[in-house]
C-alpha cells in the first residue's frame, strides 16, 4: 500500500445561511487518500462533495475536525495542492501559454524557464499549437483542458477536480476522459475527483467514494479493479454502475 | 445652413451671430479676443484645472475602489458616509470651496513668487481644483468597486490554488480583471470634471478660462465668442473622451468576447 497523502477525520461543515439557518454540509467525513490514487467522489448535487473539496484545496477555512497533507495540517491553499474548477477559470486577457504559466509566476520563476515548463505541459494535453491563442478562441474542451495543464505545471502532488467535465457535451467528455487517464499516466499524482456522473466515476476511478446528500456523509467506498483502459461493454462495468445506482437510489427515496 | 439662414433673418448679432463670424474665431484660435487672451490660451487653463484634479481624484478613487470592491469590511466603513456626498452635485460646493479657500490657489505652494510656473499655478485656483475632484470622484469610484465585484470567484480562487498570495491576486488578477470597468469609470469621471470645470468658471471668482471667456464675452454682449467657447468646448470634450475609447478598444477587446 501506497503512503497516504491526504488524511481527513470527523470532517464537519456547516453553513450558515443569510436567514440565520445553519445548514449541516459535511457529516463526520473520514477520509484517507493514498500516494497516485486515482480517487472519485461521487454523489448527487447537494451532498457536500464540492465543499469537501474545496476544504481540501483551502478555499474553506472554517470547519470542524482535521485536514491533514502529509501529515501536517492544511492552513491554506498552496501550490503542491493544485484545482481544476468546473467553470472556465482561465484568465481572458492572457494568451493560453500565459494562462498555463500562472503559477509559475507566482512561484518567482524565470520567465524563460517559465515558457519551456508552460510549453511541455501544453503539449502535454496538445494544444502546443494554440500557444498565442486567447481562451475565447478555443473551445470548452481545450478551455479545460489548458485549465489541467496550468495545474500540471506547477507540478502539485495532488490534483483537485471538481466536475471539470460537467459544462462539456458527451462526446468531448468522453475524450477528455481518456486523455486525463493518460496524463494521469505520464504523471502519476494523485488524483481527487468529483463527479456526478456514475459512468465517469467508474471509467476513471481506482476508489470510488459515495455520498449521500442532506447531510453529506460517505455511505461506501467502492474499489474498482478492472485494468485500464476500461471498456463500457466489460459486464464488470454493469454491474458496478447498477450497484452504485441502486446505492444512490435508496437514499434518494 | 439653417443657423445661417436664422441669422440673417433675425439680423442681429447679439442674438445669433452668423457662421462666418463664429468659425473666423475658431479658424484663428490663437488670436486675442476682447482682451481676454486667446481662446487656445484659455482653454489650456481650463485644460490644466480640470487634469489637476481629475489626476487627484483618480489616484485616490481606483485604490480605496479597488479595497472597498474587494473587502466587505471596507467597503461597509465607507459606503455609507460617500453615499451621503454622492447626491450633492459638484456645483453646490462652490459657495463653500469659494468660502474655504477663496481664491488661493496652487501658488500658495510654491516657494517663489515669480516666474513662469508661478504664474500658471496662480491660475489653479483650490476651490476649483476640489470642484474637478468631487466631480470625476464618484464615477470612478463607483465603477472601480463595481469592477472589482464582478470579478469572477473562480478567477480568484484558482490563482489561489496555484499559489497566488493577495499581493499576487491584485496584481494579477483584481487589477486587470476589473480594468475595463475602471477605465469605463475614468471616462466618465473626466468627462463629468469637464463639465464641472467650465461651470464653475463661470461663477464669482473665477478670472480666466473657458467658461469664464464665455460669460465675460456674454457681458459684452459678442456672442460670436460664447458660441465659439461653446463648440471649442465641445471639440477638447470629444478629444479627451477618444482618447479613452481608443484605449478600450486596443486593450479590452477580450471582454466583449468573454464568456
Amino acid at each position: 500500500m501506497n503512503s497516504t497523502i491526504l488524511n481527513i477525520e470527523k470532517l464537519n461543515k456547516i453553513f450558515v445561511t443569510d436567514k440565520k439557518q445553519s445548514v449541516q454540509a459535511l457529516k463526520d467525513i473520514n477520509l484517507d487518500v493514498y500516494n497516485n490514487d486515482f480517487v472519485c467522489i461521487l454523489g448527487p448535487s447537494g451532498c457536500g462533495k464540492s465543499t469537501l473539496l474545496r476544504i481540501v484545496a483551502g478555499l474553506e477555512n472554517t470547519y470542524n475536525g482535521s485536514v491533514r497533507h502529509k501529515n501536517k495540517p492544511l492552513l491554506s491553499s498552496h501550490q503542491e495542492i493544485g484545482m481544476v474548477f468546473q467553470e472556465y477559470s482561465l484568465l481572458p486577457w492572457r494568451t493560453v501559454i500565459s494562462n498555463v504559466v500562472l503559477g509559475l509566476e507566482f512561484l518567482g520563476v524565470r520567465k524563460k524557464e517559465r515558457i519551456q515548463t508552460g510549453m511541455k505541459y501544453l503539449s502535454m494535453v496538445g494544444l502546443e499549437k494554440y500557444a498565442q491563442s486567447y481562451p475565447y478562441e478555443l473551445s470548452g474542451g481545450m478551455q479545460q483542458r489548458v485549465a489541467i495543464a496550468r495545474s500540471l505545471a506547477n507540478d502539485p502532488d495532488m490534483l483537485l477536480m471538481d466536475e471539470p467535465f460537467g459544462a462539456l457535451d458527451a462526446h468531448t467528455r468522453i475524450i477528455l476522459q481518456k486523455e486525463l487517464l493518460k496524463i494521469w499516466n505520464k504523471n502519476r499524482k494523485t488524483v481527487l475527483f468529483v463527479t456526478h456522473s456514475v459512468d465517469e466515476s467508474i471509467y476513471l476511478a481506482d476508489r470510488i467514494i459515495v455520498m449521500s446528500s442532506g447531510p453529506g456523509q460517505i455511505l461506501e467506498e467502492i474499489s474498482v479493479e478492472m485494468e485500464r483502459p476500461r471498456e463500457r461493454s466489460n459486464p464488470e462495468y454493469g454491474r458496478l454502475t447498477t450497484k452504485i445506482l441502486e446505492m444512490l437510489d435508496i437514499q434518494g427515496r | 445652413m439653417f443657423w445661417q439662414g436664422m441669422s440673417i433673418v433675425i439680423d442681429n448679432k447679439i442674438i445669433l451671430p452668423g457662421v462666418n463670424d463664429v468659425f473666423l474665431l475658431l479658424k484663428n484660435p490663437t488670436m486675442s479676443m476682447i482682451g481676454m487672451g486667446s481662446l487656445v490660451d484659455n482653454l489650456t487653463i481650463s485644460l490644466i484645472r480640470v487634469l489637476t484634479g481629475y489626476t487627484a481624484a483618480v489616484l485616490l478613487a481606483i485604490p480605496l475602489g479597488m479595497l472597498m470592491g474587494y473587502s466587505k469590511t471596507i467597503f461597509s466603513l465607507f459606503h455609507y458616509f460617500l453615499g451621503l456626498f454622492r447626491p450633492i452635485p459638484p456645483l453646490a460646493w462652490v459657495p463653500l470651496m469659494l468660502a474655504w479657500f477663496g481664491v488661493s490657489s496652487l501658488a500658495m505652494f510654491y516657494p517663489v513668487q515669480s516666474g513662469q510656473i508661478y504664474i500658471y499655478l496662480r491660475n489653479i485656483q483650490i476651490s476649483m481644483v476640489v470642484i474637478i475632484f468631487i466631480g470625476a470622484f464618484f464615477p470612478i469610484l463607483l465603477s472601480t468597486i463595481y469592477g472589482v465585484q464582478n470579478v469572477r470567484k473562480t478567477l480568484i480562487e484558482s490563482a489561489r490554488t496555484l499559489g497566488g498570495n493577495e499581493f499576487n491576486i491584485f496584481t494579477k488578477i483584481l487589477i486587470p480583471a476589473s480594468a475595463p470597468s475602471i477605465v469605463n469609470g475614468m471616462r466618465i469621471g473626466l468627462g463629468v470634471a469637464w463639465m464641472c470645470l467650465v461651470s464653475a468658471e463661470m461663477l464669482p471668482g473665477s478670472i480666466s478660462g473657458v467658461g469664464y471667456l464665455i460669460i465675460h464675452a456674454y457681458t459684452v454682449a459678442r456672442t460670436d465668442v460664447v458660441i465659439a467657447g461653446m463648440i471649442s468646448i465641445g471639440i477638447v470634450g470629444v478629444m479627451l473622451d477618444s482618447v479613452f475609447k481608443s484605449i478600450e478598444v486596443k486593450k479590452f477587446s477580450w471582454q466583449s468576447k468573454y464568456r
